[in-house]
């Protein structure tokens, strides 16, 4: 055998580096789940669809900023854009969550990491906040597609970037706001199973299948129950929220919620699905067998 | 940091220490009753039938799993307490498949590093010494879904050696193996025990296997314990002679204990207790006396493992 190819085995070697605590475990999760998120360290297949729908994503908003650039108007603001892509991020939502959450449970590998120092809660912590940043991402480029895009735009020199930086603030505002309240609908559901079939369809159930119910109401409800029907399908819901929040002028937006004097119960309303979400995954987490 | 401050050679502290623990299902199914055991380190084999409680010993080593009364220890913690502590200072290789069919086992096992405590670096360098060890090597590189059983298993094991850990728990490694696959499993559990210088509780429903490897033994049935012993204190005083005779072994069985020998009869084998070479001259003697014709006289080895195969068949 030539001596190039000789494996010496130095036999085994204890660890006497550091070793640190529960909550750098914990991080390891949630950087672990936002690669799995979007594909990364895994095959090409796992890569095609969330990287297909953020370059996607970005293309629609790169468009959007030609037309702008061609009107004396903006087409759509920052929250706007936020606003009408939220149905199309549900749907990504739909099938990452599950991705996140329902894989470990169909591996049965949850005993895996409650065998090692993070606690069932951080666990359940990790996961919701990977599902919040990868919602955050996939409005995040669309939205930075468009700030530079309307920055090279502007004929104000170095004061129009400033106020078009100004401008997104709202939109990171609204992002955020979006991609927690979607978190915390999409992660409880994929929680419930193991299939990620029935993870998806669960989702997409609560997300499509709530519309018509709110549209109709909104349609045929007097008084207070023409303007609260929205609060039933969560886009409707987030699209209130933006008129309550960021005012109602947002140009472009869905346009979806008719919120009347009611926007701080969107809001309220809002505020508590976030709440109530990571509250279920945390008891759901508490319970699960491992 | 835990583990760091004492030298693994004086880690002398028991491994698991029970006193009358207690698991309850629903308040209906018991899976442990009154569990007073105390395991010291070395290669522990816990064995018991399927259903026995050892999957359910273990969990509530590990603080997956509250006791439903009485205590446990591990490694001279409490795992519900201080479960931060213990999990940081012990492996767990689950019985049951647990690996994700679409990462690299070098991508899964450095992730369960990093869970475990260790730093990016390391984690990746000792992922890879980890796999190496179990015979791992250019296909760590794959997808797990495309492995066999017997290296979905040597992946089980790895992540749970990967961050070095001063007590393994091996819930049934050898399930699913062949043969072949059972005989490398084990011999390389016995490495770990001894090269390594790792305690390991290793749990099986087949003592024939891991008796081999073990330097003690704890057996367990319907959630009671029913033995527990070092392997060599046991086989060094007491082993026992086969003798088989023609017919008419209960007059001969009579005659040695009239004679002050210990002998119990098993179907139509009678195992006498040996003491020193004189045993031999009794027996003999007594057979010739009684005019009975030997068939077998024979030193048998495996008493351990048959005082507790008989137990076990008992309960």
């Amino acid at each position: 055998m030539p001596e190039a190819g000789v494996i010496h085995d130095i036999g085994y070697q204890h660890y006497d580096g550091p070793r640190l605590g529960r909550r750098y475990a914990t991080w390891s999760i949630y950087v672990h789940s936002v690669r799995t998120a979007f594909g990364i360290g895994r095959t090409a297949k796992a890569k095609f669809l969330p990287v297909g729908l953020f370059a996607l994503a970005c293309l629609v908003s790169l468009i959007l900023v030609i037309v702008s650039s061609q009107l004396p108007f903006p087409v759509v603001t920052y929250v706007g854009l936020v606003a009408s892509f939220t149905f199309a991020i549900s749907g990504f939502a739909a099938i990452v969550a599950p991705e996140l959450v329902s894989r470990d449970l169909r591996n049965t590998a949850l005993p895996l990491y409650f065998s090692r120092p993070p606690h069932r809660t951080d666990y359940a912590l990790a996961k919701l906040l990977a599902m919040v940043t990868a919602i955050f991402v996939m409005y995040g480029g669309p939205l930075l597609v468009m700030v530079i895009g309307m920055s090279f735009n502007t004929n104000d020199g170095v004061s129009g970037i400033l106020s078009e930086f100004g401008d997104l603030l709202p939109g990171i505002g609204a992002a955020l706001i979006h991609s927690i309240v979607i978190a915390a609908i999409a992660v409880p559901l994929a929680s419930l199973t193991g299939r990620r079939v029935f993870a998806t369809g669960l989702i997409i159930a609560v997300f499509l299948l709530s519309a018509p119910i709110a549209g109709a109401l909104t349609n045929f409800g007097r008084g207070a129950m023409e303007y609260l029907a929205g609060i039933i399908n969560p886009v409707v819901l987030l699209d209130g929220v933006d008129s309550w929040v960021f005012g109602s002028d947002t140009v472009g937006a869905a346009g979806l919620a008719q919120i009347g004097p009611y926007g701080g119960v969107y809001g309220l309303v809002a505020f508590l699905i976030a709440f109530l979400g990571t509250g279920l995954v945390m008891f759901r987490y508490k319970k699960v067998k491992a | 940091m835990p583990g760091q401050d004492r030298p693994r050679s004086f880690l002398r502290v028991n491994l698991i220490e029970t006193e009358s623990l207690e698991k309850r299902y629903g308040g209906r199914v018991t899976a442990l009753a009154d569990l007073t055991v105390t395991i010291e380190p070395g290669i522990v084999g816990l064995v018991g039938a399927n259903g026995a409680g050892k999957s359910t010993l273990i969990k509530l080593a590990l603080g997956l799993l509250e006791p439903t009364g009485g205590r446990i220890r591990v490694l001279g913690l409490d795992p519900l307490a201080e479960g931060d502590a213990v999990r940081a200072r012990v492996g767990y290789m689950p019985e049951h498949d647990c690996l994700p069919p679409d990462l690299s086992a070098a991508e899964f096992v450095t992730h369960m590093a990093r869970v475990s405590g260790l730093p990016p670096a390391p984690a990746r360098e000792r992922a890879s010494e980890t796999l190496r060890h179990v015979g791992l090597y250019e296909e760590r590189y794959r997808p797990i879904g495309g492995y066999s059983t017997g290296m979905k298993q040597r992946v089980k094991l790895a992540q749970a050696l990967v961050h070095d850990p001063e007590l393994l728990l091996l819930d049934e490694p050898t399930n699913g193996l062949d043969p072949e696959g059972r005989r490398q499993m084990l011999s390389l559990v016995h490495r770990i025990g001894t090269e390594f210088g790792i305690s390991v509780i290793v749990c099986s429903h087949l003592l024939g296997e891991i008796e081999r490897i073990c330097t003690a033994l704890v057996a367990i049935d319907a959630g009671r314990l029913l033995r527990s012993a070092s392997l060599s204190s046991m086989t060094q005083h007491s082993d026992l002679l086969m003798v088989e005779v023609d017919d008419r072994e209960d007059v001969l069985k009579e005659r040695l204990s009239g004679l002050g020998l210990s002998v119990r009869q098993k179907d139509r084998v009678l195992m006498v207790t040996l003491n020193g070479d004189d045993t031999f001259d009794t027996i003999r003697d007594a057979v010739a006396e009684l005019d009975l014709s030997l068939h077998r006289l024979e030193q048998h080895r495996h008493q351990v493992a048959d005082l507790f195969r008989e137990e076990v068949s008992h309960a």
